[in-house]
């Protein structure tokens, strides 16, 4: 991958975001918990990269939603939810922490996958796997022909990209060029029934998006250094899609669900909780 | 509802006329007119007349090749943007294809995404049953948000095509492949989600949509021959359904003969069905495809095989007044 023009975080912005990160995890541990069901598997390989997103990169006004000219973030991997509320949450789109645990619960604007006008900032509504992405690639072409700079990010788990329309919306970003289109995938190596080398072998995604005209590079997508740098190389890429795929970690944050299967799409017990919250222990 | 250019190209009754020709020229016209609306297909630019809105606005224009679901989910973000996207592809694509596409990226979020569908029915002919698609009105109307239309004939094609436009919200327009008799004349002003009466009739009403609304007026002639007075209704709007509007046609004949290109299970039948058991529950009668598929063959014959003529429509009235008169 090209690095040039990346502004690297220092040691306070990374600490930072470490803090911001640890404290969604925590939020999203809740409430799932709060909730009694939801995917904290995901949410978690997904949340360092989502945060880095809402944090330094997207342009967006909480309080003017609708802002013609705001960046977009789509997440096509719709069950990462409360992963999602947790970064809009943290980026100012709503402060009441009652309703942060209202997920799933009757009348909540945090339904169990984001549903567009529900709960601003979020940009679509996702839960089929695949149609985000292809959502994405229309907004894409929509703020390009309104002469805009807004970019479109998008976030795919990797099981999702067993989907036949992912495959139809990469040809087609492709043969668009969109450049205003930053893809990632949370390639954490599972989907719900197993690990994806057993039920569907992805092979080689970098390279199978390579093939399909996109410029790609792959991270550690725990690494906040990398996925900034990552994210500037997608924004100043020109002439076709950028598509990152982040290495990561079911779980990742919590000793018993590291890189375990077990919390694909299960609420932690009030035992697991309790000392979760004790390992993401920090400030507010 | 003012018209364009296109309309006046639409020739009068006694002509025959392409629905999605119609379309086409509405699209161009209201093109002209909103630079917003931008037009997608999937490779059918051709049979589904977009390609004249695709060579003015070529910026405008995307082609999704075959890939009907990208198609449909990129129009779902497209219309975040703030524009009406207007989709078009064989009906059998447009909807059985990516329905729950349309389910989630479209209907639920209310996205401003018109599906306009061509090629629907028996009478597509000679590429056969996988092509014919007569479940689609059932599986767009089950959808919650979403508009459901069938226009009769080209003039009617052309407003409704303004009106979709016009309007915020998703919708499906449905249209036949090919030329059918033009019904309405230039004065024609389409009356959003009002039943049209356009024969009075106190012995039976015939409620049909799209290409049969043309066989309901052969039948109301065939009918009066044999003394019966029939009441002929246009139900261009599925959904929203004008329930008042069929309420008091019922009340007023109390016997009801649906007519339409589609299996009886979950269409234009089945809705008046559900509208008259809880208002005003009526003796019915349905002309469509029973539990079948089509088959190749000429349009024309396949609409005898399967029964969907203007005697057939008779016939089924005939009998419903036959047996009221029976019961009395």
């Amino acid at each position: 991958m090209p690095r040039a023009q990346v502004t690297p975080i220092d040691s306070v912005q990374r600490e930072e975001l470490e803090r911001i990160c640890t404290r969604a995890r925590r939020r999203i541990l809740r409430m799932i918990h709060a909730a009694g069901s939801g995917h904290p598997g995901g949410s978690f390989s997904a949340i360092d990269i989502i945060t880095v997103l809402y944090q330094r990169y997207l342009r967006f006004r909480p309080a003017e939603p609708q802002w013609p000219a705001r960046d977009r973030f789509v997440l096509s991997k719709g069950h990462g939810a409360p992963a999602l509320y947790a970064a809009l949450f943290e980026a100012g789109y709503y402060d009441d922490e009652e309703v942060l645990l209202s997920l799933r619960k009757m009348g909540s604007p945090l339904q169990g996958h984001p549903v567009m006008g529900k709960l601003p900032g979020v940009e679509m509504t996702t839960g089929s796997l695949g149609q985000g992405f292809s959502a994405a690639v229309g907004m894409a072409l929509g703020v390009r022909l309104d002469g805009l700079e807004s970019r479109i990010f998008t976030l795919l788990g990797d099981g999702e990209c067993d989907e036949g329309i992912v495959w139809e919306a990469a040809m087609a970003a492709a043969h668009y060029k969109l450049d205003n289109l930053v893809a990632v995938i949370d390639h954490n190596r599972f989907q719900i029934d197993g690990p994806n080398a057993t039920i569907m072998d992805l092979g080689d995604l970098a390279a199978k998006f390579a093939a399909f005209g996109w410029a790609t590079t792959e991270i550690d997508g725990h690494d906040l250094d990398q996925i900034c740098e990552a994210l500037e190389w997608g924004i100043a890429l020109q002439g076709r899609p950028a598509m990152i795929v982040a290495h990561t970690k079911k779980g990742h944050g919590v000793s018993f669900m590291d890189d375990s299967n077990k919390f694909h799409g299960i609420a932690p017990t009030d035992a697991e909780l309790a000392v979760a919250l004790k390992e993401l222990e920090g400030p507010e | 509802m003012s018209g364009g250019a296109g309309a006046a190209a639409i020739p009068r009754p006694g002509a025959t006329f392409g629905n999605r020709v119609a379309f086409g020229l509405a699209l161009l016209d209201e093109g002209r007119r909103n630079e917003r609306i931008v037009a997608l297909n999937a490779d059918l630019s051709g049979s589904t007349k977009t390609s004249t809105f695709a060579k003015e606005f070529p910026h405008r224009f995307f082609n999704a090749g075959v890939a009907e679901c990208n198609m449909m989910g990129m129009a779902a973000g497209l219309s975040t943007t703030g524009r009406p996207v207007v989709a078009s592809t064989f009906a059998v694509f447009a909807t059985a294809q990516v329905l729950n596409v349309i389910r989630q990226s479209i209907a639920y979020p209310r996205n401003n995404v018109k599906i306009v569908a061509t090629h629907a029915g028996i009478t597509v002919g000679g590429d056969g049953a996988t092509h014919q698609i007569c479940e689609d009105i059932a599986l767009m109307r089950v959808l919650p948000h979403l508009r459901v239309y069938v226009p009769a004939d080209a003039q009617q094609t052309y407003q409704v095509i303004l009106h979709v436009l016009r309007t915020d919200g998703p919708a499906y327009v449905r249209m036949g492949r090919i030329d059918t008799p033009v019904i309405f004349d230039h004065d024609y002003r389409y009356v959003p989600d009002r039943v049209e009466v356009l024969a009075d009739g106190d012995d039976v009403t015939l409620a049909c949509c799209g290409l049969l609304v043309e066989e309901g007026r052969k039948a109301v002639t065939l009918l009066a021959d044999s003394g019966i007075s029939a009441q002929l209704l246009n139900v261009h709007t599925i959904k929203p359904l004008d329930v008042a509007g069929i309420e008091s046609a019922a009340r007023r004949t109390g016997r009801v003969v649906s007519a339409e290109e589609h299996v009886v299970a979950g269409g234009l039948g089945s809705a008046i069905a559900e509208t008259l058991a809880q208002r005003y529950p009526t003796p019915q009668r349905f002309i469509g495809l029973r539990d079948h598929f089509g088959e190749s063959g000429e349009p024309s014959d396949l609409m005898v095989a399967f029964h969907l003529t203007a005697a057939d429509i008779a016939t089924s009235a005939s009998a419903l007044v036959a047996e009221r008169d029976a019961r009395t």
